[in-house]
């Protein structure tokens, strides 16, 4: 899962996710209100945490010593922090905030003093950003969130002085509670008015404030615009790269398969045939045999061609499309295989055949090593990506890292920014998803 | 018999009409696509349809689709269709109605006419006869299935051969067995998956069939 949650942050910002992120709370509500509060409180707690990991990181960075010493470990806890943070952004504000796009930058060789510690952490500017956000949640991120903790306390001691505001008043020699100067039983009251007053707005300002706190981590953690972009380059450099070492890899091997197979078979017809023509005047029965021998090779050489082509482009995938292609697969599949399918329309022909060769050599896969006696494989379209899962109830125990066929896959899909997730357990069962973003040119409107 | 032949390679068709020429059938239509090959189905209904899967306009399935939907209108027209690449998907379409008079073969096989002719004839009567490369790749698949595991090796040969739509007589001379083996091998079979044995070869071999299109 972590590699696709990997990959998946590098792909381009999708419109039609948009509309997940929730929306400002709207109206009041005396159970969001708990909850906000309660969610305002745990975030006033990670602030708390942000300022006993800056404190570190800077103790790290200005111990003596040679060499970076403990910086990168310190950074790794902030790291660590952020992730959370992200984690709830997510979670309680539906605020998706990019992840790091990758593992902190390499510690250079015999760097030492407190210049290259700092040279190390502005290297990299997630780690940078990371760096300032630290230095600065202690103070506005924890402001931020303490505010509705602020005004239940205003409002609770508002609420105090309307009782005991007079006699403390007299003892302390005036007392003010915010504007109102509290100098008799009147100003007490009022002083307990809007101390009262303030609860609700506690509890209505609470929401929106976990809420402006997501977006403001947002601001200070998520990479900028051209970070993203030069990310996203990047794994479009390295992906067509490989789809074009992929392609060749494919060429050669079908130039090879035709040099081997069936153009030697054709050659070998042709001298049958001149051997039997030269035998035609002499020894009929010899022909015979040696005709027959050429209609072999030609049947062979027709088979070797057919192998070939469904190498190349299923028949049935041009014909039928995908959700046939796939059923067709389940159906040689040695393994029982059912297949559920809602699919509206037709992807494009270069996504249909990924997704159908990466469905064959999972089936394949689950065929040579799962031991499985079923699989099923469900195949669906929904906003936007096409969405694959083949699941079996063999003994599992599949790796990605391992296994160069899924890596293949994982290739495959990465061309269409695609990806792929194996779960495997020993003792099974294997699931393996994949996602392909992709756009059906004609869906259907109406249900069927 | 009057025979009604879609293929749109020139060389193929103008070959197989000679071949069926030569053999005394008369070809009522050679048509190069699928509109045309509905339209020769329906009007004039021929004895036997000799199909290829792939015809213009659109170059996939239109031979199937066109013959799919002529058999709706004349369910008894008995087609031969013919593939570059045998599908056994398409097999299950073209066996769903019933599976009387239907046959799907690979093309290489016209270069062995006197079979080809066979064919012809057995799908012409109403049998079935079908490439032993789609039941070879159905078979597999039912290997691990209890019943058709416990199948011997030559019992599995011989439903091959039974799927195909050969008589008892033409798989003994296929395999060089006696016809009585053949017998008592296909009553094995039957046995073993479970068919009531009943009378006449072409409902043996729809069962067979029945069972692997599952």
């Amino acid at each position: 899962m972590d590699r696709a949650t990997r990959l998946g942050g590098n792909r381009p910002a999708d419109e039609s996710k948009e509309p997940k992120e929730l929306k400002e709370p709207k109206g009041f509500s005396v159970m969001a209100g708990w909850v906000g509060l309660r969610r305002s409180l745990a975030l006033c707690w990670t602030a708390t945490a942000a300022f006993g990991r800056s404190l570190s990181v800077c103790g790290a960075i200005s111990l003596m010593g040679p060499g970076l010493g403990l910086v990168p470990r310190a950074m790794e806890g902030i790291r660590d922090l952020a992730a959370h943070r992200r984690e709830l952004a997510l979670r309680w504000s539906g605020v998706e905030i990019p992840g790091p796009p990758g593992p902190l930058p390499p510690v250079p060789e015999g760097a030492s003093g407190v210049v290259a510690r700092y040279r190390w952490i502005m290297s990299d500017p997630q780690t940078r950003r990371e760096y300032v956000w630290v230095l600065v949640d202690p103070l506005a991120g924890a402001l931020l969130a303490c505010l509705p903790l602020a005004l239940v306390l205003s409002g609770a001691w508002g609420i105090f002085l309307a009782f005991f505001g007079v006699p403390l008043s007299a003892e302390w020699d005036g007392l003010w509670y915010q504007f109102i100067p509290i100098e008799g039983r009147a100003t007490a009251v009022l002083a307990g008015v809007l101390g009262a007053l303030q609860l609700p707005l506690a509890l209505w300002a609470a929401p929106r404030v976990v809420r402006r706190h997501a977006l403001y981590t947002r601001a200070m953690l998520a990479p900028s615009e051209s970070e993203l972009m030069a990310g996203r380059i990047r794994h479009l450099a390295a992906t067509r790269s490989d789809a074009v070492d992929t392609q060749m890899a494919e060429i050669r091997r079908i130039e090879r398969d035709l040099h081997d197979g069936a153009q030697a078979r054709l050659v070998a017809m042709g001298m049958t045939l001149d051997a039997a023509e030269n035998l035609l005047e002499t020894d009929p029965e010899a022909v015979r045999a040696l005709l027959v021998e050429a209609r072999e090779s030609s049947s062979k050489a027709l088979a070797e061609l057919r192998d070939l082509v469904r190498g190349i482009h299923p028949p049935v995938l041009a014909d039928r499309g995908l959700a046939d292609a796939v059923r067709s697969l389940a159906l040689t599949c040695p393994v029982r295989t059912e297949v559920e399918i809602d699919l509206p329309g037709r992807p494009e022909m270069p996504v249909e055949s990924a997704a159908y060769f990466a469905i064959s050599e999972v089936l394949t896969n689950v065929a040579k090593h799962s031991g499985a006696d079923r699989a099923w494989i469900d195949l669906r379209y929904d906003h936007g990506t096409l969405r694959i899962t083949v699941t079996d109830d063999g003994h599992g125990g599949a790796d990605v890292s391992r296994g160069t066929g899924l890596r293949g896959i994982e290739r495959r899909l990465a061309t269409f920014d695609g990806v792929l997730a194996v779960n495997s357990p020993v003792n099974g069962p294997t699931l393996v998803t994949m996602e392909l973003p992709c756009v059906l040119p004609s869906p259907k409107t109406t249900s069927s | 018999m009057r025979i009604a032949l879609a293929e749109d390679h020139f060389l193929l068709r103008d070959g197989l009409v000679r071949l069926l020429g030569a053999h005394g059938h008369e070809v009522v239509a050679a048509v190069d696509g699928g509109t045309e090959l509905l339209d020769a189905l329906v009007g004039k209904r021929p004895d036997v349809a000799v199909v290829d899967v792939r015809l213009p306009p659109t170059f996939t399935d239109e031979g199937l689709r066109a013959v799919l939907t002529a058999r709706e209108q004349l369910p008894d027209l008995p087609v031969l269709l013919l593939s570059q690449y045998v599908e056994p998907l398409y097999a299950r379409e073209l066996l769903a109605g019933g599976g009387r008079g239907v046959g799907y073969l690979l093309k290489d096989r016209v270069t062995n006419g006197a079979q080809f002719l066979d064919s012809i004839r057995r799908v012409a009567e109403g049998g079935t006869v079908m490439d032993p490369e789609v039941v070879a790749g159905l078979l597999v698949r039912k290997e691990r299935d209890e019943a058709v595991g416990s199948l011997s090796a030559r019992e599995r040969e011989v439903l091959q051969w039974v799927a195909q739509g050969r008589s008892n007589a033409g798989i003994a001379q296929g395999l060089f067995i006696s016809e009585k083996a053949v017998a008592k091998h296909i009553g094995n079979i039957f046995t073993k998956l479970g068919l009531l044995p009943t009378d006449g070869d072409n409902r043996r071999v729809l069962a067979v069939l029945a069972y692997l299109g599952q």
